[in-house]
Order: structure tokens, then C-alpha cells, then sequence
């Protein structure tokens, strides 16, 4: 190759470098400008990867309100729930200015608010946008969302928990599911629909992730009487109730629940139940959503039951994916339009016109609910959906009084990492490769190494 | 005492077991190479189904393919792949930059500790990157290179720099002598022998070495992982984000699969024999 | 940290004393000097940064700013149980996967080395997994091959008894060794066979001539050829093998438990789910010290057979 041939070469391939380098510093850094102009900027939105946000607010978004508000860009960071907490909270705390709308909790909503990390939005930006009705916001999901009476999040959808059941197998087996059920009932039905090999009386969570089998595990612990810790702030993992809880349920899981549960939570749940695996499955509300949508013929055998209850009167959990704007981004006006779009009745009216009105997110709005429309499209549920949700207290979850907050998870910041551990051991649990008790004892030890005053959050 | 070609003296009966010996190897052969292929035609497979279609037991074999999957995978992918190549694309050719001359010091025309220097290189390569993550999300905040682009091409350049030298020294090390003695006589310098003599003989070394580095930095995950968000996300972020909290997933999921895998896959096919020196090297003749 | 073994001795390039000025030298090391300067800026600014916040502590889930603390982080890396247990899954995992993916990739390169139909593309379907994208293998793998009710691996199995097995919960260790066996055997194949291939053919000749069977002949010729190159690849698997996450981000999550916790997954979990900045320095600093300890070693036992080659 002779040597003039060889430099031509190495200057296209210089010049193509150069190319892609000036790319690159175009694409990145993306705009910053720090305007409160509302009507222009870069909306960056961290979301939880699922069909209620990929298939419907993100297209909606593009199609909708991009073209409304044509001086506003859109993009969507999208992760599983763990990757979704873990970009968000580090972003947030270290002020990086990634996302200037996060996709968060009950459990972020308040934590974030104390530490000054989100926007009040209620004095903020609702104050002077009547048009928003926060009022019309259903009572207890708004207030899992707010710190000190301020809205600090608004909700997308929200959810509790309930009982998933075939009408066609129970009729089959004989049996009849009550309206309001117990634990001990369930288990007895369980038991009689077992059909191994085929179809499993009940199927539950068992995958690791306080979001995940906790989710499920902590309602029954406190409908058992059992709680995370006492009003001093100890732990209680290997007090009598929360053992006879996590033994109810892992117990029910092994012999009457689905094999493999271990890795098993919403989405593979869904599967099973849609293809009539499943004789039970208790679950999100949001999950008959789901099942109109993607399982028609096993929607119309679905029958609706509370959760199921021991000592309690109610045992759903409380959880809703909610916008906020943390503190000090760029583009704050452009972010609340978004937001206030994405919350809005209009936006459900969309989501309606594109897909009925029973693919709306639920939820969040009493008007929803006293939408005949929606009343008749998601009939079979709206209403049990929208009774599990008001009956549920997120401030006072237990049978005994506790010091912190939250139905399905411990408000604190620890808890990101100690329901997952316990999560984790309870996992193992069902898959067999320890016992409950060893289980719970790795919990409480886990639990044991914060202080009181770590824990209380000073 | 000259030894009569095994061949012709061979007796009818050995050569059929050897014949059949030689066949069984070759059935052996591919059923193995069908047995590693599988999971692969498994996930290309899957790529075309419905969702309906993708979890089902038994197992679909037979199904109505549809592009719907992929249609969902090229309406998502644009930013990601952009920053993968951009990313990829730029890395190596720094790294070639770079290890070069780099290579260049430490075998024709080496320094005097050559060996220490050696010994640093690789050295880096056994640290794990992992033990620092979070200092270097925060070194990253802090020179305003989070979720750029650049952040990327820096850490994939000094990840896959070691390697990339000690690769293209093996080569430079194959160079005739005869072409360094002649070019030293010509009164070339060091720039004139390393363009018109050295480069021109390890260029299939470099293309191997420039092939590895691309393949490292295109799967590349943990880091695009804690250090982007929107504005450098990758392919494999792409991955982990099509696996959806609360919907079903699994042909999406090989759609996408799929669609990231072919690019290194089909790079790999076709430059098989580079890819096998440059592997192989360290370890020559 | 060696690493380059050559057989045969390579042509000696000599050096035309030029004189030793201070010119000359400068001259020798200043192609050496950018990627010097830029792999010591990019790896160890990093490794001082971590250094410093291992003495802090420094958590991003609370707005507290960091502090000093002194040793109070390494204190609870050797008094915690899970940083031994993940170094333990972490050693076991590499071991395994690098025996056995060596094994294969001898076996298989033994086979591949013989001439038969179609040899090309078999050696192609074999090197694929290599290709194929670490987090989409295992993507793969978790769902479509493994699942329990819908995987394609139980449904292989049936004839064989198997019912439904849940791998990623009862075997979820093996499963992800499986797949990093998986990924890098063909790597492993593919040194071996550059090491076959190099293999003089006339010792081979001579060997069958003098009438020693295959099965002599691979343990006394081929073998001692081919070490060199299977501990390169021992030596090369290892490092990337010992680094493995996408497999355990993707598959398993590090559970169930933490059965499947390797030290990257550990570490990336202390950054990202307890946001403890310091302890994941403490925990950084104190495998890189692990690293270069056995890294030590390593050279130690490979410096028989590794030398440097000269130019």
C-alpha cells in the first residue's frame, strides 16, 4: 500500500472522527435553559417502564402534546422500578439537573419533600391554575403525595390491592367467594381449586423487591396484627404476629401457589392468571386493567373480591406512580405543563379516544368515577376498585400504633435498602433454600443494625 | 530408512473405521455447534412472534411471524443506537490513536523500562472498574460530564486501551526486520517508518484490535448504567429498559435483543479470521 | 502483570546505538506519552477519589453532606457478612466458568481442528455466543430459555423427567455460571485452535510415524504446546470473567437472597439501593487491594512459562 494512499486513508478516517466528535458534542448537554418561560424548553421525564406510561402517555405524549405546545421538547428516560428509584434519588439528591420531572411514590413523595429535594406544587403552581382541581383528587392517594398539606406530587394512576378470582372455577369447585374475605377462607379455597400440574388455588408475589412479594407480605402482616417496628423504633421481624403472617404466606405459596414463584411478580403473574392458570391472584387493582386489555376471554370470568383480611378491617395496600419537578431545574414552567397535562381530566379523555375508556389510568380522580362512561366501560371493577382504595390509611396501616407511615413500606430512607433485603430472605424462603424463620432472623438482624435515631430521621 | 506412506499400506478395514471415526467427529462437531447456536435462533425466533405467541407452553415453533415487535423496537431505538455508535465509533479510534505510538515505544523502538511500562497498562485492566462507580458518577457531576456523551468515550477509551496495546505491540513485534534495517538505511525518521513501513504490514493487526475494542464498547453496560440518563443512553440501556414493570414482554424483549446482537454479530462473521488473530495474539507462533 | 509469552524467538531488531542524549530519550518515550498520561489520568484520579470518599461517610438518601469518619467504613466491610459472601460467589463463579469454559473451548477447538463438511460454519455458530451482547444473552436466557412455565429449556428437558424447574430460583448460581460458560467458551475455542493451528505439523508426523496413538500424542505433544496459550486464556477469561454484572443485573438481581451476588452486582447495589458512597469507596478500595494481591500471585505462577519478549 503505498504511503500517500495510506495517509488519504488516515485523513478520511481523521475526518470522520472529527465528524462524530462535532456530533457528539452537539447531542450532548442537552439545552439548558433556565427560563420559567412555560411555553418552551427541554422536558427530560424519568418514568417506570410500564403499558400504562409506553403505551399510552408516551405516544400521547408525541402525538398530543408536543404538537399543542410546539416549543417544548419531550424525552423519556424509562427504567424498571429498581433502576427508576436508583436514577431518580441519585440525581435528585446530587442536584445533576437529568430529569426536571421524576415519576415517583408515596414512599419518595414525603422523604424527598422533608430534605427540600421537590417543588411545592401546590403553592407553587396549583395555586394559580384553578383549572388543575386538586380537589377532585381521590382523598387518600392525595394525601400519600403531600408533606405538610402541600402536594408535592400529583398522581398518574393509583392503585390498591385486591382479589383476582375465576368466577367459572369456583363455580365449578362449588365454592362462592364473599365480598369481603378472610385469609383463613382464601386458604381454604386455595387448597380446594389446587390442581397441581394445571391450575394453582392461589398465586402470589414471591419475586424479591419491597415493590414486589413485600408488597403483598406486608398487607398480610398487618392485617395478622404484625408491624415493622414498635413505637420505640425496634424491630419486630421476629414478634409472633409478623411471623405468623410471613408463615401463612409462604406456607400458601409452596403448597397451594405457583411453581417458580420466586421470580414470579405482576407481570408473570398476569400471564399465568390470563391463560387460567390461576384459580386466585391477588394483586394490584390496576391488574384488571390489564386483564381487560390483554386477556378479553378470562376478563369475563374475572371476579372482584377485597383483600382479604384477619383482624383488620381493611388490608389493601396504597401506592400511586406520581409526577413531581425536583427543586432548582431548568425549564420548571415547561415541566408543570407537562405535568399538568399528564394528570389531567383531558389527558383521560385522550387515553379514552384512543383506547376506551376502560384502558383510562385509574385511580386518581373522583370524577372518574362518577363518569358514566368510565362507569360502564370498566364496570365489572371501577367500583371495587375505587372502594379499596378509599378504605385504606396509609398514616395508620396497623393494628397497633406504629411511628412511621406507609401500608406496604416503611417511609424511611433505610428502606430502600432493608425491604430489599428482607425481600430478599423472604424470597429464598419460598424458593426453598431457607426456612421462614431463618428468613426473618436475617431480617430482624438486618433491621437491627440502624439506631432508633437513624430510623426516627431526626 | 525411508518410511512408506501409512496410505497405501493401509488395509480396508482400518480405513473404513477411520472414515467413520472421521464422520462421527464431524456429526459430533455440529451437533455441538448447533446446541451453542440454539439459544440465538431461540431469541431470533421469538423476535418475530406476538406476545400471545411468546409465552406458550408448549413452546411455538410454528406461529404467524410479524414485524410488529421490531416496528416497536426501531420507533424507540433512534437516540440509543446514535450514542452507541458515536460512542463506540470514537473510542476506538482513540484508542488507536493512542496505542499506536504507544505500542510503537514499547516494542521496534523501545524505552528503557519498557517492561514497567507494560506492566501499567495491563495493570489497569485488573482493577475493577466496579470499585469506584460512585466516585466517578460524582467526578462526572462535578465536570458537568454526566450524561454526556464524552464521559462514554473517555472511560471506553482507557477501558479498552491496555488490551488494545498489547495487541498491536505483538504485531508490530512481527514486522521483518528486514523492512525496519531498509528504512533506517533510507534516513527515515520515526514518523516516516511507522506510516510507510510499520502500519502498512500490521493493518490486519489493527483492524482485529480495532474489532475487540468495538465489541467491548458496544456491550458495554455497567457504566452507561450509572453514569447516563438521556442524552448518552445506549443500546444495552435500551435492553434494560424494554423489560416492562407491569405487561408482557418476552418478544419485545428478543426483538430487541436481536436488533442490538446483529451489528457486533455480523461483524464478527465476516471478519471470523481477524477476529481469531487477534485473539490468539500474545500467545504467536 | 505480565503477559506475553512468544515461542520462538522473535528477529531481533537492533538498535543502532544513536547515543543516549537526553534528546534521544525524550524522543523514545514520547510515543509513549499520551497513552501514559491518559490512562494514569482516567484510572487513578478515579482510584484517589474513591480513596477519599472511603474515609467519609456520605449517603445520597439524605441531604446531609459528606463528613469524615475515618475508619469506621473499612470497619464494616470486614465485620459485614455480605461483603465476604460476595467475594466468596464471586470467586467460585470465575473458577467455574473459566475451568470449565477452557475445558470446552480445548474440546471443541480439538474438533474443530479436523477438516470435515461445513467446518466454517460450524466454527461460526460456535463463536456467536461470544458476539451476542452480554445483557441480551442474559435477557435471553432468563426469559426465553429459562422460564418455568414458558422456557424452552424445560421443554427440551421433559423426556428427561424435568417438570416446570424454576432454574433461576433453585439453580439460580448454576444458571448464570451456565450463561457465562456459554459466552465465553467460544473465546477460549478460539485461542486454543490459534494454539493447534501453530502446532508444528511435522513433530506430528513424526509422532505417527513412530507409532503413537491420538490419545498419546495429545497428552505428550499437543498439550505441552498448547499450555502457553490455554493459561493466556485462563489468565484473559479471568479478568473479564471476574467483572461479570450484565448476567446478574439481568438474570437474577443477585438473588434469590443473595445467592447470586458477585462482588460488581455487591458494589453496584451499595452505590444504587443504599446509596452509601463511603461504604462502597471502603468496599472498592479494599478488592483493589484483593486484586492486586492475587494478581501477584498469579504472576508468580504464570512467570515460568510467561517472559517477556524482547524486541
Amino acid at each position: 500500500m503505498s504511503s500517500s494512499r495510506f495517509r488519504l486513508r488516515a485523513l478520511g478516517a481523521a475526518g470522520c472522527v472529527a465528524a462524530l466528535a462535532a456530533m457528539a458534542a452537539c447531542s450532548s448537554g442537552g439545552g439548558t435553559s433556565s427560563s420559567n418561560n412555560s411555553n418552551s424548553g427541554t422536558v427530560t421525564v424519568a418514568v417506570v417502564s410500564n403499558p400504562l406510561i409506553t403505551n399510552q402517555m408516551i405516544p400521547l405524549t408525541k402525538s398530543n402534546f408536543e404538537k399543542q405546545n410546539p416549543g417544548i421538547t419531550v424525552k423519556f428516560a424509562t427504567y424498571t422500578e429498581g433502576d427508576l428509584r436508583a436514577a431518580i434519588e441519585k440525581n435528585v439528591s446530587t442536584h445533576s439537573n437529568a430529569f426536571n420531572v421524576i415519576m415517583i411514590g408515596p414512599y419518595e413523595a414525603p422523604l424527598f419533600a422533608k430534605n427540600a429535594w421537590l417543588t411545592n406544587l401546590s403553592k407553587q403552581y396549583i395555586a394559580s391554575d384553578p383549572g388543575y382541581d386538586a380537589g377532585d383528587l381521590l382523598p387518600p392517594i392525595a394525601k400519600s403525595l403531600s408533606y405538610k398539606g402541600d402536594l408535592y406530587a400529583v398522581p398518574f394512576y393509583g392503585e390498591s390491592s385486591m382479589m383476582f378470582y375465576n368466577k367459572t372455577m369456583f363455580k365449578a369447585a362449588g365454592l362462592t367467594m364473599p365480598d369481603h374475605p378472610t385469609w383463613n377462607q382464601i386458604a381454604g379455597f386455595a387448597a380446594k381449586l389446587n390442581q397441581p400440574g394445571k391450575v394453582s388455588g392461589i398465586c402470589l408475589r414471591g419475586l424479591a423487591g419491597w415493590g414486589d412479594n413485600m408488597a403483598a407480605l406486608d398487607t398480610v402482616v398487618n392485617t395478622f396484627g404484625g408491624q415493622w417496628f414498635d413505637m420505640n423504633w425496634k424491630p419486630q421481624l421476629t414478634s409472633p404476629p409478623f411471623v405468623q403472617a410471613a408463615n401463612f404466606y409462604v406456607n400458601l405459596v409452596r403448597k397451594y401457589g405457583e411453581p417458580g414463584a420466586a421470580n414470579d411478580s405482576f407481570n408473570q403473574l398476569l400471564t399465568l392468571y390470563g391463560q387460567g392458570k390461576c384459580a386466585m391472584w391477588y394483586d394490584a387493582t390496576v391488574a384488571a386493567t390489564s386483564i381487560a386489555t390483554t386477556y378479553p376471554d378470562v376478563y369475563k370470568q374475572t371476579g372482584y373480591a377485597l383483600a382479604p383480611v384477619n383482624l383488620t378491617k381493611s388490608s389493601g395496600w396504597l401506592w400511586t406512580w406520581a409526577l413531581g419537578i425536583p427543586q432548582g431545574v431548568s425549564d420548571s414552567g415547561a415541566a408543570w405543563k407537562f405535568v399538568s397535562w399528564a394528570t389531567s381530566k383531558q389527558y383521560d379523555q385522550l387515553v379514552a379516544a384512543k383506547d376506551g375508556w376502560s384502558a383510562v389510568p385509574p385511580g386518581t380522580r373522583t370524577s372518574l368515577y362518577n363518569n358514566p362512561n368510565y362507569q360502564k366501560a370498566a364496570a365489572p371493577f371501577a367500583a371495587i376498585t375505587l372502594a379499596s382504595i378509599n378504605s385504606v390509611d396509609p398514616e395508620h396501616p396497623t393494628l397497633h400504633p406504629v411511628p412511621y407511615v406507609g401500608i406496604q413500606y416503611v417511609d424511611i430512607p433505610q428502606f430502600e435498602s432493608l425491604g430489599l433485603t428482607v425481600a430478599q430472605q423472604i424470597a429464598g424462603a419460598i424458593a426453598g433454600t431457607e426456612s421462614v424463620s431463618q428468613a426473618l432472623q436475617a431480617g430482624q438482624s438486618a433491621a437491627s443494625q440502624y439506631s432508633p435515631s437513624q430510623l426516627s430521621g431526626g | 530408512m525411508t518410511a512408506v506412506p501409512i496410505r497405501d499400506r493401509e488395509p480396508a478395514a482400518l480405513r473404513l473405521r477411520r472414515i467413520t471415526g472421521q464422520v462421527g467427529w464431524g456429526v459430533l462437531a455440529w451437533v455441538v455447534g448447533i446446541a451453542f447456536f440454539l439459544p440465538v435462533l431461540w431469541m431470533v425466533l421469538t423476535a418475530f412472534k406476538p406476545e400471545s405467541a411468546a409465552q406458550t407452553w408448549p413452546p411455538k415453533f410454528i406461529f404467524t411471524p410479524t414485524l410488529a415487535q421490531f416496528r416497536l423496537v426501531f420507533s424507540g431505538w433512534g437516540p440509543y443506537v446514535t450514542h452507541s455508535l458515536i460512542a463506540t465509533t470514537v473510542s476506538t479510534v482513540l484508542v488507536l490513536v493512542l496505542g499506536v505510538p504507544a505500542a510503537y515505544a514499547l516494542s521496534v523502538h523501545p524505552v528503557p523500562r519498557w517492561r514497567d511500562g507494560l506492566f501499567f497498562f495491563i495493570s489497569t485492566k485488573m482493577l475493577p472498574i466496579v470499585a469506584a462507580i460512585g466516585p466517578l458518577y460524582v467526578i462526572a457531576l462535578k465536570t458537568h460530564l454526566l450524561d454526556s456523551i464524552w464521559v462514554l468515550i473517555i472511560l471506553y477509551t482507557a477501558m479498552n486501551l491496555p488490551l488494545a496495546i498489547w495487541l498491536i505491540r505483538s504485531f508490530m513485534l512481527e514486522v521483518p526486520k528486514e523492512m525496519l534495517e531498509a528504512a533506517e538505511l533510507d534516513g527515515a525518521g520515526r514518523v516516516r517508518e511507522i506510516n510507510e513501513v510499520i502500519l502498512p504490514v500490521i493493518s490486519p493487526g489493527l483492524v482485529s484490535t480495532a474489532l475487540i475494542c468495538v465489541i467491548f464498547a458496544w456491550n458495554e453496560l455497567f457504566l452507561a448504567l450509572n453514569l447516563t440518563t438521556t442524552n448518552a443512553a445506549t443500546l444495552p440501556m435500551f435492553l434494560i429498559s424494554s423489560v416492562p414493570q407491569e405487561g408482557l414482554y418476552l418478544a419485545h424483549l428478543s426483538a430487541a435483543a436481536t436488533v442490538a446482537s446483529v451489528p457486533v454479530i455480523l461483524v464478527g462473521w465476516v471478519a471470523q479470521r481477524s477476529l481469531v488473530r487477534g485473539l490468539s495474539m500474545g500467545a504467536i507462533k | 502483570m505480565t503477559v506475553i509469552e512468544d515461542l520462538a524467538p522473535p528477529p531481533k531488531v537492533e538498535v543502532r546505538p544513536r547515543g543516549v542524549s537526553r534528546r534521544d530519550r525524550w524522543q523514545l518515550r514520547l510515543p509513549l506519552l499520551p497513552a501514559l498520561i491518559y490512562t494514569i489520568v482516567v484510572t487513578q484520579i478515579p482510584f484517589l477519589v474513591t480513596l477519599w470518599y472511603s474515609f467519609q461517610s456520605y449517603f445520597w438518601n439524605t441531604p446531609a453532606p459528606a463528613h469524615f469518619i475515618g475508619l469506621s467504613n473499612y470497619k464494616t466491610v470486614f465485620t459485614n457478612p455480605a461483603f465476604r459472601g460476595a467475594l466468596v460467589r464471586s470467586v467460585v463463579m470465575t473458577v467455574t466458568a473459566v475451568i470449565v469454559a477452557m475445558i470446552l473451548g480445548v474440546f471443541f477447538a480439538v474438533l474443530l481442528d479436523r477438516k470435515f463438511l461445513g467446518r466454517s460454519i460450524v466454527r461460526t455458530l460456535i463463536i456467536t455466543p461470544f458476539l451476542v451482547m452480554p445483557v441480551a444473552a442474559a435477557l435471553v436466557w432468563a426469559g426465553p430459555m429459562l422460564d418455568p412455565q414458558f422456557g424452552l429449556v424445560n421443554w427440551l428437558l421433559q423426556p428427561f423427567g424435568v417438570n416446570h424447574e424454576a432454574w433461576l430460583t433453585t439453580h439460580a448460581l448454576g444458571s448464570v455460571i451456565l450463561v457465562m460458560i456459554w459466552q465465553w467458551t467460544p473465546f477460549m475455542m478460539l485461542i486454543v485452535l490459534a494454539g493447534l493451528q501453530s502446532q508444528p505439523a511435522d513433530t506430528l508426523e513424526a509422532a505417527k510415524v513412530d507409532g503413537a496413538g491420538a490419545w498419546a500424542t495429545f497428552g505428550e505433544l499437543t498439550l505441552p504446546h498448547l499450555r502457553p496459550y490455554i493459561e493466556l486464556g485462563v489468565l484473559l477469561g479471568s479478568i473479564y470473567l471476574v467483572n461479570v454484572f450484565d448476567a446478574v443485573k439481568a438474570m437474577t438481581q443477585g438473588g434469590p437472597g443473595t445467592a447470586t451476588t458477585n462482588l460488581p452486582y455487591y458494589l453496584y447495589e451499595q452505590v444504587n439501593n443504599a446509596f452509601d458512597i463511603g461504604g462502597a469507596a471502603a468496599t472498592g478500595v479494599v478488592t483493589v487491594i484483593l486484586t492486586i494481591i492475587v494478581a501477584t500471585f498469579a504472576l508468580r505462577m504464570f512467570a515460568r512459562v510467561f517472559q517477556f519478549e524482547e524486541a
